[in-house]
């Protein structure tokens, strides 16, 4: 290796993001960091001097922000831009940038932004102090696990650079910080157009004696967290080139993976050794967090995706109902009891909230009442699943505690969810086995079960019709049954009304009675 | 050994490359035979290794690619033992497009973009993993990982989703299809380091010999074959050049350079004061124009 390239070696990867209320300084600050540690090239420069003389609010200096800001035209336009990535590197580390916007759909970009961050930079305006944005920016940061957050105090030039102003706001910060519990709190006074405090001190400032933002970002350590989580890997994809090789690739959420520990394969719990660590550089002696891998097994277990291999003595949880924070995402809005695909790490299972418990508002994580979540909201829910997930609290391993709601009909990521807790275990109420299937009821009745679902407006005959193929089936010696919308609201549904979230628990309690009935060998 | 930044980026992409085999029912990689193409394919191997990867590869040629990047472009399908589909437009070959006779925006339009959606919509292509950057240009800084592509390949701005963690939602319906860029999150410095790193063979356009060159609007242009119209005064000349990007040679220009080994190439590039595009003639076109080349299915 030439000593070029290994002067940027081992440096490992930041991902930050930086959140501000529109005109904070957002991106004469992003600007600054590319401008100042040379990540900008001749010809983007003079693109920029040129652009500044047209845009520019900065007089006769060039405006960094434009730097950034190629996004006007998708704005006008209407495209949505939830965050927008930049990269620059320094002698040190690599970092990459998410960068979102302050405005409209705030908390769905910040979210984004956040979920692949282990920083936020939050922009403060020296002359406003800790505003509702502020409170706001943090409060989502924490949520999504954001463990390191910088405030950075702006346009202290406007501030006469006065130490008591930084004092003060900080103090404020940090006093708001405490009441959510966020910790891990480092406020730095800087002047983002003049380029103070950023990747050079200056002399503006001489009270302040701790990091510019750029020594921070280059030293502070991200790793620890979920240290302590046993080895967990969701499998991806089965590796199978002959009949000889039969691994199980993806990557590893926690832990470490050794050969020779005992494994599980959850959510069957099937017991095994790991036997070998493959990946194209050879055998791995030993794999951790963030390493994508595929490994073999001492057993013929079966584990397909969606599976979790898992150390066997500190092992993930598996649930069918678990309380979580979900972000809506959607532009519809979430109703309780609507099925939705859920994707956690690498299991996809039908999904839905069984109870919104209470919403949060964003400002403050104070706990308000709702019956429905709108774009852009925040609550915590219970969930249930179709079939049990293998997960661990978001809190202790991001991969396996975060999941994405899926819309069955639009195909659209409608929201996000950090699972809190598992509410019962699945292997609390497993399903009991019942001797006799479902192939050998309907071989008794000599017919083939099936549910026909009638729809269509009020009074458009569906019943006329249901009652016309009820007596042919008779007659055919079919044994069939009606379940009749009005008369099942008379009994089962007595207790539900007609609103949208009632409709919907409405077709979730008829469809669980008619897959009863077809179980039963019924049609 | 790979430093650590390059070794999360290198999960990161065999993350994805996974993840498409989940989300696509058939997918493909667009391999356009360039550096970043040449990185694609070896964390493609890697991904799947021991198995060869389950997905095959395209390329749309334009025709008017230089003659060692098809020479390349076999050879290394043949060394990793992948199946290569090579879509011509026939169409256009037909009508006679050519960068000369009708303009850069023309051919590319017709030769590759067009190209690329004949050749998906023929084998039923629902996923095409390309080898896009986000640090490319200032426009791709907001572009997903899993793009989504509506029916006649239309990017629409609304059907883009929100990604967070690595959970990537490929989920789609008939005639709808995705374009998947693994190497989103890496510069052009992560993709040198990374094939210094992992010997990685590339073009040998990259590295700087003596080539025949005519200088033309400020581009050094390759004279790779005898249909490039020499203009009035024109003469080709030997110069030592190399070339930063690869594309079809009368649109690509080429830079003064020493650099002939993979280490002095990291070293040319940290001291650059060049971005990679300067060279492009397709980006230069109009302005927005990545933009444009986007919704029209380009990537
Ligand atoms: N005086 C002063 N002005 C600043 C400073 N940082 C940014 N600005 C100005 O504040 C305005 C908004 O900045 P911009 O970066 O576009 O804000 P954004 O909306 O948060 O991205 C611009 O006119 C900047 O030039 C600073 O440190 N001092």
């Amino acid at each position: 290796m030439s000593s070029s390239s290994s002067q940027s070696r081992d440096k490992g990867l930041l991902r930050f993001m930086t959140c501000g209320s529109v005109d904070d300084g957002k991106s004469t600050l992003i600007g600054r960091l590319l401008y100042d540690l040379g990540q900008v090239f001749d010809d983007q420069l003079a693109a920029l001097e040129t652009d500044s003389r047209k845009h520019g609010t900065t007089g006769d200096d060039i405006d960094l922000a434009l730097l950034v800001d190629g996004l006007q035209a998708e704005r006008e336009q209407g495209i949505t831009i939830d965050v927008a990535y930049r990269y620059f590197t320094t002698g040190k580390r690599k970092f990459i940038v998410a960068d979102t916007p302050g405005h409209e759909q705030y908390t769905r970009n910040m979210a984004t932004g956040a979920s692949v961050s282990d920083l936020a930079v939050i922009l403060v305006d020296a002359r406003k102090g800790v505003i509702t944005q502020t409170r706001r920016h943090s409060a989502i940061a924490h949520l999504l696990g954001v463990r390191h957050i910088v405030v950075a105090i702006n346009k202290m030039d406007l501030a006469g650079f006065e130490q008591a102003r930084f004092d003060a706001i900080r103090a404020n910060y940090e006093a708001f910080a405490k009441e959510l519990g966020i910790a891990g709190i480092t406020c730095i006074p800087v002047a983002a157009r003049a380029g103070d405090n950023i990747a050079r001190r200056g002399s503006s400032m001489p009270w302040y004696t701790g990091p510019t933002l750029i020594e921070h970002l280059e030293t502070v350590d991200t790793t620890g967290g979920a240290g302590g989580a046993g080895f967990a890997m969701p499998v991806q994809w089965v590796n199978r080139p002959h009949l000889d090789f039969r691994g199980f690739s993806g990557t590893i959420a926690s832990g470490v993976a050794k050969p020779g520990e005992p494994v599980v394969v959850l959510p069957s719990g099937r017991m095994t050794r790991l036997k070998a660590i493959e990946t194209y550089d050879g055998a791995r002696e030993a794999a951790v967090a963030g390493d994508a891998v595929t490994l073999l097994l001492e057993d013929e277990v079966d584990a397909s995706r969606g599976d979790v291999i898992a150390s066997a003595a500190n092992r993930p949880e598996v649930t069918d109902q678990f309380a979580a924070h979900l972000i809506w995402l959607g532009d519809e809005p979430m109703l309780p009891g609507r099925p939705y695909l859920l994707k956690c790490a690498t299991q996809s299972v039908s999904a839905s909230i069984t109870t919104l418990k209470h919403k949060v508002n964003v400002d403050t994580l104070e706990e308000v009442a709702g019956r429905q979540l709108a774009l852009n909201e925040i609550a915590v829910c219970n969930l249930a699943t179709a079939k049990p997930i293998v997960f661990a609290p978001y809190a202790e391993n991001r991969q396996l505690g975060a999941f994405i709601l899926i819309d069955k009909i639009t195909s659209q990521t409608v929201g996000a969810g950090m699972i809190r807790f598992g509410l019962r275990r699945a292997s609390n109420v497993h399903r009991q086995a019942i001797d006799i299937d479902q192939a050998t009821r309907a071989g008794q009745k000599g017919q083939k079960p099936f549910c026909l679902w009638f729809t269509g407006l009020s009074g458009s005959g569906k019943s006329t019709i249901a009652n016309a193929l009820d007596r042919r089936l008779l007659e055919m010696g079919h044994h069939a049954f009606i379940l009749d919308g009005d008369n099942v609201r008379h009994g089962l549904n007595k207790d539900l009304g007609f609103t949208d979230a009632d409709r919907v628990e409405n077709i979730r309690r008829v469809a669980e009675v008619a897959k009863l009935m077809t179980e039963a060998g019924l049609i | 050994m790979l430093s650590n930044h390059l070794k999360q980026l290198e999960a990161e992409a065999i993350h994805i490359f996974r993840e498409v085999i989940a989300e696509s029912g058939k997918p493909v990689i667009l391999y356009s035979i360039g550096k970043d193409s040449s990185v694609l394919l070896h964390l493609a191997m890697k991904a799947f290794h021991p198995s060869k990867p389950p997905i095959p590869l395209l390329h749309i040629d334009t025709t008017w690619k230089f003659r060692e990047m098809i020479a390349f472009r076999d050879a290394t399908a043949k060394r990793l033992g992948l199946t290569l589909d090579v879509h011509i437009n026939q169409d256009g070959i037909a009508r006679g497009i050519g960068p000369f006779t009708h303009g850069s925006a023309v051919h590319t339009d017709v030769m590759k973009t067009q190209g690329l959606r004949q050749a998906l919509d023929a084998v039923g292509y629902d996923c095409a993993i390309g080898g896009a950057r986000r640090d490319e240009e200032k426009s791709r800084a907001k572009e997903r990982v899993f793009s989504m592509r509506a029916a006649g390949h239309r990017w629409d701005p609304k059907q883009q989703r929100p990604e967070l963690w690595s959970l990537y939602n490929g989920r789609h319906g008939p005639g709808e299809g995705m374009r998947v860029f693994p190497l989103s999150n890496w510069t052009e410095l992560d993709v040198w380091q990374y094939i210094v790193a992992e010997s990685i063979p590339i073009v040998p356009l990259y590295f700087a010999k003596p080539r025949p060159i005519v200088e033309r609007d400020g581009m050094l242009l390759m004279v790779d074959d005898d249909r490039l119209p020499l203009q009035p005064g024109e003469r080709p000349a030997m110069r030592r050049v190399r070339f930063r990007t690869l594309g079809c040679y009368p649109l690509t220009g080429a830079v003064e350079s020493d650099a002939d080994t993979l280490e002095a190439i990291v070293v040319e590039l940290l001291a650059s004061k060049m971005s990679e595009r300067q060279g492009r003639a397709i980006d230069r076109d109009s302005a927005g124009s990545m933009e444009k080349k986007k919704q029209e299915g380009y990537f």
